[in-house]
């Protein structure tokens, strides 16, 4: 017996949109160091070695890391659940029925708008329980939430 | 009432009442001696608006607290979310005749939630029966008029007698645990008299560096610590520590005593179970029993070795463990493991949960625990090595080594205490070895699942599968289970959910675990 993959993947677009996601973090790194390491009585290698060897990590965090999000990324809504996968290194699949869904939430701050994505959190009466698809492309989310809400409003109870 | 808010706010004002009256003298001028007085005259005014301003109302449909006179807040429940129900009375509100309520819900509150304080205590006790027991009666009422439309053949004085039994069966408390004095002897394998202690220790030193007297001037301390400096250290450090052991001990079963006396915990046969302990401060939880969805029986390490352990209760709206003596959902204190087990069964009303032989994680489960432990222990020698070769003291190294026998015994006891069964209806997990505990969870109540795998799990076939539920501590995990007995177990537990998304291992029959060929259902 198998858990299977949720069918739909994200928006293309999400890949970059994790890269400049996480750029931010690696400069504030790369200027802390430069910043702090770059009094001459130090070292040729702390100097030199660790900025580079800073670089060299971003460049393969931010390469590596969306593109492996990608794949892993995916959701999937029948007409009894709600089933997403999410992460990459470490990964996470969350199964909710409909039936317990309590709200559904879209989020598009600056820069999802500039991308033209959405992420859509879908909250059951557990607080442990909230299924997050990031990356979603904005029509696709609007859809989804529609839909959502629409199936969710004809049950009842919260299980609480 | 109006006694109780002023003094409670005066006390909590305490802290920066001293810090004005410090100001004061140390402005020096004489002019300011009245900023004492004043300040607690402005606390005691603010104390007797708020009491003024804070009403409450209960309807059969709602319970509406509005306080506040600047800022108004009014705080609505429908009464038919209420789910627990706790009174508590401390020393002060018991000499007054008064007690707390705070009305617990199935929602997350930030803040207080709705607490109705200085209540008599007869008030309390009535709100708590119509808060908790209306549901009841109004089934009762529903089905006793569906009886009285039906045409019956019974006569009309057997009618009146059967109703009269239901009336008094229905007010019926079955005790199902009570404090047992012998019970005591577990307090020093508490943590509460350590954190006592330490809070103690540390405010009282505080306390000494602030009002600048040096504790070598005073005479006894003199004495003592002549008589410190007169031993060798082996037998000073022996002397601390049995003095300390002595202290926390002490300590404990004095927190103990306060927390747990008088505990007794009843099941009331209109469906709620009621839990009242204390001394100085008296509590009373009242938790509905449709809305106990399972139990945690929790087993800390010293606890263990004294073949004792904590039962809480896993249900909606009350804050799970909060507080040292075990919050509103404590529903043993520290007691018999035996003891502890019976009343989990009694309180589940199955034993199944309790005694079922749980299934291991596997081999896998136990290389990840070996590995973690010995990676823990691998780093601290080589911390210790580091220190060591920089030039400090080489015992250091013996203390690091130490550590791997004490890594290995770890993780063979985190091993073992890995398992996870479904018995009758109910998920049970269990795991931890310093902090043990097993908790039983009503399948109808889980929500959704949650499997998470790290990379390395994902090698070894591992994942950790989280029920998610309204109850308790939200979430119930199965930690490092290997995924073909994670999938099978969610889909015993909450049949229906994961069918869409099952199939079948490559390489064998389309068959679901009971036998039965399994039907493809349509995807959207």
């Amino acid at each position: 017996m198998l858990l299977r993959d949720p069918v739909h993947l994200v928006s293309p677009r999400a890949v970059p949109y994790w890269t400049v996601r996480a750029l931010p973090l690696w400069i504030i790194v790369l200027a802390a160091e430069l910043l702090w390491l770059s009094s001459p009585r130090d070292h040729f290698f702390v100097r030199v070695v660790v900025p580079a060897l800073t670089v060299v990590l971003a460049a393969a965090h931010l390469i590596v890391m969306p593109r492996w999000r990608f794949r892993v990324h995916r959701w999937e809504v029948t007409s009894t659940a709600v089933y997403t996968q999410s992460g990459w290194l470490r990964q996470e699949r969350r199964i909710a029925p409909l039936s317990r869904v309590q709200t559904v939430d879209t989020e598009r701050g600056p820069l999802e708008q500039l991308f033209m994505l959405a992420n859509v959190t879908v909250t059951t009466a557990s607080a442990a329980g909230p299924l997050r698809i990031h990356g979603l492309d904005s029509a696709t989310a609007e859809a989804l939430v529609a839909e959502l809400t629409e199936v969710t409003s004809h049950s009842q109870g919260d299980a609480t | 009432m109006l006694l109780v808010h002023p003094v409670r706010e005066l006390g909590q004002a305490i802290p920066a009442l001293v810090g004005v009256v410090l100001a004061g003298r140390a402005m020096g001028d004489a002019q300011t001696w009245w900023l004492g007085p004043a300040g607690v005259g402005v606390v005691v005014a603010v104390s007797v608006l708020r009491w003024m301003t804070t009403r409450y109302r209960i309807t059969p449909e709602q319970v509406q607290l509005r306080t506040g006179l600047v800022r108004r807040k009014t705080i609505a429940t429908p009464a038919d979310r209420v789910r627990s129900v706790d009174v508590t009375a401390s020393a002060l509100h018991r000499v007054l005749g008064l007690a707390k309520v705070e009305i617990g819900t199935g929602g997350h509150h930030r803040g207080r939630g709705l607490e109705l304080d200085s209540l008599t205590q007869a008030q309390a006790a009535a709100l708590r029966a119509e808060l908790l027991h209306r549901d009841m009666a109004a089934c009762q009422d529903t089905t006793r008029a569906s009886l009285r439309a039906e045409p019956s053949a019974v006569a009309v004085p057997g009618d009146h007698d059967s109703e009269l039994e239901n009336d008094t069966g229905l007010d019926q408390e079955t005790e199902l645990a009570r404090m047992d004095r012998r019970w005591v002897r577990f307090a020093p394998f508490t943590m509460s008299g350590v954190l006592g202690a330490a809070a103690i220790l540390g405010i009282g030193s505080r306390l000494v560096n602030q009002s600048g007297v040096t504790a070598g001037d005073v005479g006894p301390i003199r004495g003592g610590l002549d008589y410190v400096e007169r031993n060798p250290i082996w037998l000073d450090v022996l002397q601390g520590l049995a003095a300390l052991v002595v202290f926390v001990t002490v300590l404990s079963i004095g927190g103990y005593a306060l927390s747990y006396w008088g505990f007794r915990l009843t099941r009331h046969s209109r469906g709620s179970l009621h839990i009242t302990r204390g001394l100085l401060t008296t509590r009373d939880v009242s938790i509905e029993e449709r809305r106990l969805r399972g139990i945690e029986l929790a087993e800390p390490l010293l606890l263990r070795a004294a073949h004792a352990a904590r039962l809480s209760a896993v249900t909606t709206g009350l804050k799970s463990r909060s507080g040292a003596d075990g919050g509103s959902s404590m529903l043993l204190p520290p007691a018999p493991r035996s003891v502890a087990r019976q009343v989990a069964a009694a309180i589940l009303r199955d034993p199944a949960p309790v005694e079922v032989a749980l299934t291991a994680h596997g081999p896998a489960a136990r290389r990840r625990r070996f590995t973690r432990a010995l990676l823990a222990a691998s780093v601290l020698i080589i911390a210790a090595g580091v220190a060591v070769w920089r030039g400090a003291a080489p015992w250091l190294v013996w203390a690091a080594l130490v550590s791997v026998p004490a890594a290995v015994m770890l993780a063979e006891d985190r091993y073992r205490s890995l398992g996870h069964a479904i018995a009758g209806s109910f998920l049970v997990t269990r795991a931890g070895s310093l902090y043990r505990r097993r908790d039983v969870l009503q399948c109808e109540a889980i929500i959704g699942w949650n499997v998470r795998q790290t990379f390395f799990q994902r090698r070894a076939g591992l994942a950790r599968l989280t029920a998610t539920t309204a109850a308790g501590r939200q979430r119930y995990a199965v930690r490092d289970v290997p995924l073909v007995l994670a999938l099978p177990l969610a889909h015993r537990a909450v049949p229906g959910l994961l069918d869409d998304f099952l199939t079948p291992a490559p390489g064998t029959p389309d068959l679901d675990p009971a036998g039965q060929p399994h039907p493809h259902l349509p995807l959207r």
